[in-house]
């Protein structure tokens, strides 16, 4: 592996020291406190791109290893390390996070800004942990500030919703718990990449047994059981239907910013947490019982779009939006256990790192958008409630549909390569649940056209008649992440050659036929 | 990188013919000129040299004698393989090339007229050469991937400007439904091309024998068979054809073609009559060796013959409608719906040569017939009724005129180009081996090109002008110069195909020109012009002897036969059907995803709450009435004993010493008495 590197653990810590800082200015200098969040924002964005100077990105292992003994007697160790699947999800938090800090409301106080950069602390050391417990550890981290953001700051329904995405997601996180807590006391590791090798080489199944010798209890059974567990954590985060029910609520009420963190990074902890710790680790799980996994991903494909067209709430909109968005993800990642070809296997895994990238970019976009809208109409969000928007606003409507296009998966954006890169895979390893997924892309561009039916287009509400167009603060907060989906668009091999030597590894570790 | 031909380095110059367009396009989206004629200037002369380039290619293509070159490169890598894009340059794109530049700039041209007054100039041009810079890298495209995205992105820049006028909710709604509409379609193409990748491992055409359209991959498709006994190829290509029915509006998915008429008329001309729709049947065209390839015993593949059908179908259904439409443009829409079903029957029956010549020529007339309805309705102050029209040809001279050479290349009248390419596709539909009725069926529709377009010609340029007070007027010369060239090459086109020296077809086919000239040819003329000639002059005996006096006289066929009249006006009532039966979908599936989220995946949820609320009251309850009252009686009764061993020793001698006193006192009593 590679040399020893404490750059990580700084990246970890940049923010969670500006969060303190940040606590620690009084409530009246609110200037002071969004400069300071948004200096400790760019500052992280810079040494994310030092990461990024120093990582090999031919190198399929991990980088940048930071690895000491931290609770020796129970297989505790302080372990970071980055993988090119890692790397883009650090640079995804740091440009999403900034433009969420970028977009907050000038007014917003310290505390608020100081739970951001607390959550932003709290998504990097989940993105590069690779033991078990202070994984979760950042996991958890990551739920306090949310939970606060939306409690604190959020819509009339704050409370309730906030109550529910923490209880609903608390209860994953604690079968999540309990099924590693099965395996550490199974397997003696919470090591991640050696629980990666004995699920590539089938020894986890075995050890469950050996560990329940002389119980009642069935070892096969109870594999299945931890699967589970562990399964249901990620499948609340992301969300994979039926499990999404506090999601619409919670996006719909958390503050319009605080959504871009949700939408945008938060949900990929979850994505990234099955490519991490579910897939290589439980590929036989998957494998038995790839049908109803497959079904309920396209499932979450189809319905989610389905839901999309029902809402008269652009957030609610944008929610169940995101919902059908990741669920082309959790097609890639199940179909990947199932038998095909190695080529495959890669493109479909390939595609859902893309996706995962360019869903961020667009979906924090959108909800940017959303905040601007908001300032112009004093809150209101409905469906209705506007009109004819593109002739006030054209430069507003243009770069908001960008951003709706790539989200449609128009190809030439974003958007389009992460989806034909999962289909690619899926159809050639089980082309049913392709077929299954593919009614979610016409839905998808249904309720995305009309909406600019009803918003952008037709005869101008009277009632906006004075609406301002964006002003140069709001293009510069969206105008970086427009032309990355434009670039990424055209240039797919940008992306693609940090994150391909990885897949490959991924693929050729997970050992199945 | 491969390269078929050594001495092709004007090869690496062809992706700059859309990259010319499309930078235009992205200069326009940002920057607005001070001279608004600037924006349309810098799109004339870029597509312009374009063309100029096409032609160049197409003839040093021509003179070379050189079959195919192509040039591929790496797009980007995944896993161990890596996903290829190319261009290609043979006589079907270079062909392809310069109609769309030709056609393309004359209607550029066209349009500095037609939208002058309009607030949009600059965004017009824009995305005109979105659309010109897509459709040019449709064409050249060696990869179905890449001829899938720029097929989308003709889409794209189709919705733009069906909705170029947004403000009105009609041409808003037209956009949506062009895409969605297209879109169900290109749903099929995506599928059949995730297939033809996963079978033959390659998306790119034409790769030195490694291709998907090279002959190793489509034997072994051809030797698959796969559901309903279909071999590989058959179903690929059928879903590569779904997404063509779509685009080039074939039944069932043409009803969005005459709805995309909101939008300007050099859109409908330029997208919705020459190019863009045409697109679907160039398709066919670049995939025909999948399509057309068929097991050993089979005469004709089930592609073919579903093509065949479908295009059959097309040809009749647009033909019937457009008797029944009162809008000008609408009628010419119906009648494209029409001619691409000739084209896809065309392909089907008579080979790539067939089908393109029809593309070819009919691109030339209707884009002319369709700026000379722009010219109409520009001079009749933006009206499109047929109905409020009349007398034209004597105050729009140039127009009437081009317009006629436009109608007669339509109807197929002898000489006009037209003429030749319809009958191209009658001839080869005669000797079909599977059912001559596609022949009889382009016989009929024949016929009826021949009436609709007469009656259109009769309201529209004969008799009195009923449209009011505001007298129609000749437009200017940027509006009929195009007019005129393009009505100079719809007489012209057609020779390039003549059963003489049918130079088009063995361009294409890659064959020596040899005079295909037969007698039997002269048959099926005057078969097809007796056909065309009733047509003609049944349209005058109804339309053209006794024109109508007022806009609001009944046509004179919706008197005679008011309830076939009454179905053709009503399109068949396609439209009803779709909106009571399909478009319920959607709406049907949010209301169950809405009724799965409330009433079954939160109601579970909200169970587990009340599940985990029963056992903390049930819990409360153990404890406030069965564990709390046992303690609190148990706390009870030690504080009270404790209470009274407590009065006990409360630290107060003289209490003490009362106890013992009296103690002492009792103990005496009971010696004293006890000792009697």
């Amino acid at each position: 592996m590679n040399e020893t590197s404490s750059i990580l653990t700084w990246l970890i810590l940049f923010p969670l020291l500006g969060a303190v800082a940040v606590a620690l200015i009084s409530p009246a200098a609110r200037a002071m406190a969004r400069l300071v969040t948004l200096g400790t924002g760019f500052a992280c964005l810079a040494v994310n791109l030092v990461i990024w100077l120093r990582f090999d990105v031919r190198e399929g292992g991990f980088q940048l290893i930071h690895q000491t003994a931290w609770i020796p007697s129970l297989g505790v160790e302080y372990h970071l390390g980055l993988d090119g699947i890692g790397l883009v999800m650090l640079g995804l938090t740091s440009f999403v996070m900034l433009m969420a800090m970028g977009a907050s409301d000038d007014e917003s106080s310290p505390a608020y800004y100081s739970f951001l950069l607390f959550l932003q602390g709290g998504l990097y050391g989940a993105f590069t942990a690779l033991n078990f417990v202070h994984w979760f550890l950042f996991w958890e981290l990551c739920l306090i500030p949310a939970y606060f953001l939306i409690k604190l700051y959020g819509g009339p329904n704050r409370s309730a919703a906030a109550m529910q995405f923490f209880v609903y997601t608390m209860v994953g996180s604690i079968a999540l718990l309990v099924g590693y807590l099965g395996l550490y006391l199974a397997t003696g590791t919470f090591d991640l990449t050696v629980l990666a090798q004995k699920g590539a080489a089938g020894e986890i199944v075995p050890s469950i047994k050996a560990a329940l010798k002389g119980t009642f209890l069935d070892g096969g059974r109870a594999y299945t059981l931890i699967a589970f567990g562990v399964l249901l954590g990620f499948a609340v985060k992301v969300p994979l239907m039926p499990f999404h029910t506090w999601l619409p609520g919670t996006y719909g009420e958390a503050p319009t910013a605080v959504t871009m963190t949700l939408t945008g990074v938060m949900s990929k902890l979850g994505l990234y947490g099955l490519l991490r710790l579910f897939l290589p680790v439980f590929p036989d799980f998957i494998r038995n019982h790839l049908s109803l996994l497959l079904l309920l991903a396209a499932m979450t494909v189809v319905l989610g779009a389905a839901s999309a067209l029902a809402q008269r709430d652009l957030k609610r909109v944008f929610a169940f939006s995101s919902i059908n968005h990741l669920g082309y993800c959790l097609l890639g990642i199940f179909a990947v256990a199932g038998l095909g070809s190695p080529e495959d296997r890669a493109a479909a895994l390939c595609g859902v790192v893309y996706q995962m990238a360019s869903h961020g970019i667009t979906a924090a976009a959108l909800f940017a958008f959303l905040v601007f809208l908001e300032r112009r109409s004093g809150g209101l969000l409905g469906m209705g409630d506007f009109g004819g928007l593109r002739r006030l606003a054209p430069v507003f409507c243009g770069l908001m549909g960008v951003s709706l296009f790539a989200s449609l998966g128009l190809p030439g954006l974003s958007g389009f390569i992460g989806e034909f890169l999962i289909f690619k895979g899926v159809f050639g390893i089980v082309p049913w649940a392709a077929v299954a997924a593919l009614p979610g892309v016409l839905l998808t561009a249904v309720f995305i056209l009309k909406m600019i039916q009803e918003i952008f287009h037709g005869p101008l509400n009277g009632r906006w008649s004075g609406m301002a167009d964006l002003t140069v603060q709001e293009r510069v907060l969206v105008l970086p992440a427009t032309v990355l989906m434009i670039l990424l668009g055209l240039f797919p091999g940008i992306l693609l050659q940090m994150v391909n030597p990885t897949i490959v590894r991924v693929v050729d570790g997970l050992n199945l036929p | 990188m491969s390269v078929s031909e050594p001495n092709t380095a004007f090869l690496w110059t062809i992706p700059a013919l859309p990259l010319l367009p499309l930078l235009v396009a992205a200069v326009l989206a940002v920057y607005e000129p001070k001279d608004r004629r600037k924006a349309s200037l810098w799109a004339i002369g870029a597509l312009g040299t374009v063309f100029a380039f096409s032609l160049l290619a197409l003839i040093g293509l021509a003179s070379k004698g050189a079959g195919r070159m192509v040039l591929n490169f790496t797009w980007f890598e995944f896993g161990s393989t890596s996903l290829r894009l190319g261009w290609v340059l043979d006589p079907l794109s270079g062909i392809m090339l310069v109609m769309i530049t030709f056609v393309g700039t004359l209607i550029f041209i066209f349009s500095t007229g037609y939208m002058s007054e309009d607030g949009n100039y600059r965004k017009f041009f824009c995305y005109l050469s979105l659309f010109a810079a897509a459709m040019l890298g449709l064409v050249i495209s060696n990869n179905l991937l890449m001829l899938f995205i720029c097929w989308e992105l003709v889409g794209l820049a189709s919705y733009l400007l069906i909705g170029f006028w947004y403000h009105k909710p009609e041409a808003a709604a037209a956009a949506k439904k062009a895409f969605i509409t297209t879109r169900i379609g290109d749903l099929g193409l995506f599928l059949g091309m995730l297939w033809l990748y996963s079978e033959t491992g390659t998306l790119l055409f034409y790769d030195g024998g490694n291709g998907c359209l090279e002959q190793s991959a489509l034997s072994a498709m051809v030797a698959k068979s796969t559901l309903l006994g279909m071999t590989v190829s058959t179903a690929v290509s059928l879903l590569i054809f779904c997404g063509a029915i779509g685009k080039s509006g074939q039944v069932p998915l043409h009803v969005w073609l005459p709805d995309a008429m909101e939008g300007p008329t050099p859109v409908s001309a330029l997208i919705h009559a020459a190019t863009m729709v045409a697109a679907g049947v160039f398709l066919m065209a670049r995939v025909y060796p999948l399509i057309s390839i068929a097991p050993e015993g089979v005469a004709v593949s089930g592609g073919l013959q579903v093509m065949a059908w479908v295009g059959a179908a097309t040809a009749l259904f647009g033909s019937l409608v457009a008797i029944g439409q009162f809008d000008i443009k609408r009628i010419l829409a119906y009648s494209t719906v029409a001619q691409l079903g000739y084209m896809f029957m065309g392909l089907a029956v008579g080979g790539v040569a067939v089908g393109m010549f029809h593309l070819i020529t009919h691109a030339f007339f209707k884009a002319l017939l369709f700026l000379g309805a722009g010219s109409v309705i520009h001079g009749c102050h933006h009206e499109q009724d047929i109905r409020k029209m009349g007398g034209l040809r004597k105050r729009m001279l140039i127009t009437y005129v081009t317009y006629a050479v436009g109608m007669v290349s339509l109807a197929g009248l002898p000489g006009f180009a037209g003429f030749w390419s319809k009958d191209e596709i009658l001839h080869s539909a005669w000797s079909w081996p599977v059912s001559t009725w596609p022949f009889w069926i382009g016989l009929f529709g024949a016929f009826l090109t021949a009436f609709y377009m007469t009656r259109q010609m009769a309201y529209v340029f004969f008799g009195d002008y009923r449209g009011g007070e505001n007298e129609p007027h000749e437009s200017p010369i940027n509006m009929w110069a195009p007019l005129a060239i393009l009505a100079a090459s719809s007489c012209l086109i057609g020779l390039a195909g003549t059963p003489f020296i049918p130079l088009f077809q063995s361009f294409l086919d890659q064959a020596p020109v040899h005079n295909h000239w037969h007698w039997s040819v002269l048959g099926f003329w005057i078969v097809s012009m007796s056909v065309v000639a009733a047509g003609l002059a049944t349209g005058w005996w109804f339309y053209g002897v006794e024109t109508p006096k007022r806009s609001t006289d009944p046509d004179e066929l919706e008197a005679r036969f008011p309830k076939a009249f009454g179905l053709f006006a009503a399109r068949l009532h396609v439209d009803e059907f779709y909106r009571d039966s399909v478009l319920r979908l959607p709406g049907w599936l949010s209301g169950v995803a809405a009724w799965l989220d409330r009433k079954v995946f939160a109601a579970a949820v909200g169970a587990g709450a009340y599940a985990v609320l029963i056992l903390a009251w049930l819990s409360r309850f153990a404890d406030e009435y069965l564990v709390n009252p046992g303690f609190d009686k148990g706390c009870a009764e030690t504080r009270r004993g404790a209470r009274f061993l407590a009065r006990l020793q409360n630290g107060q001698v003289q209490e003490y010493l009362r106890v013992i006193g009296a103690a002492l006192a009792l103990f005496i009593l009971v010696l004293a008495m006890g000792n009697k």
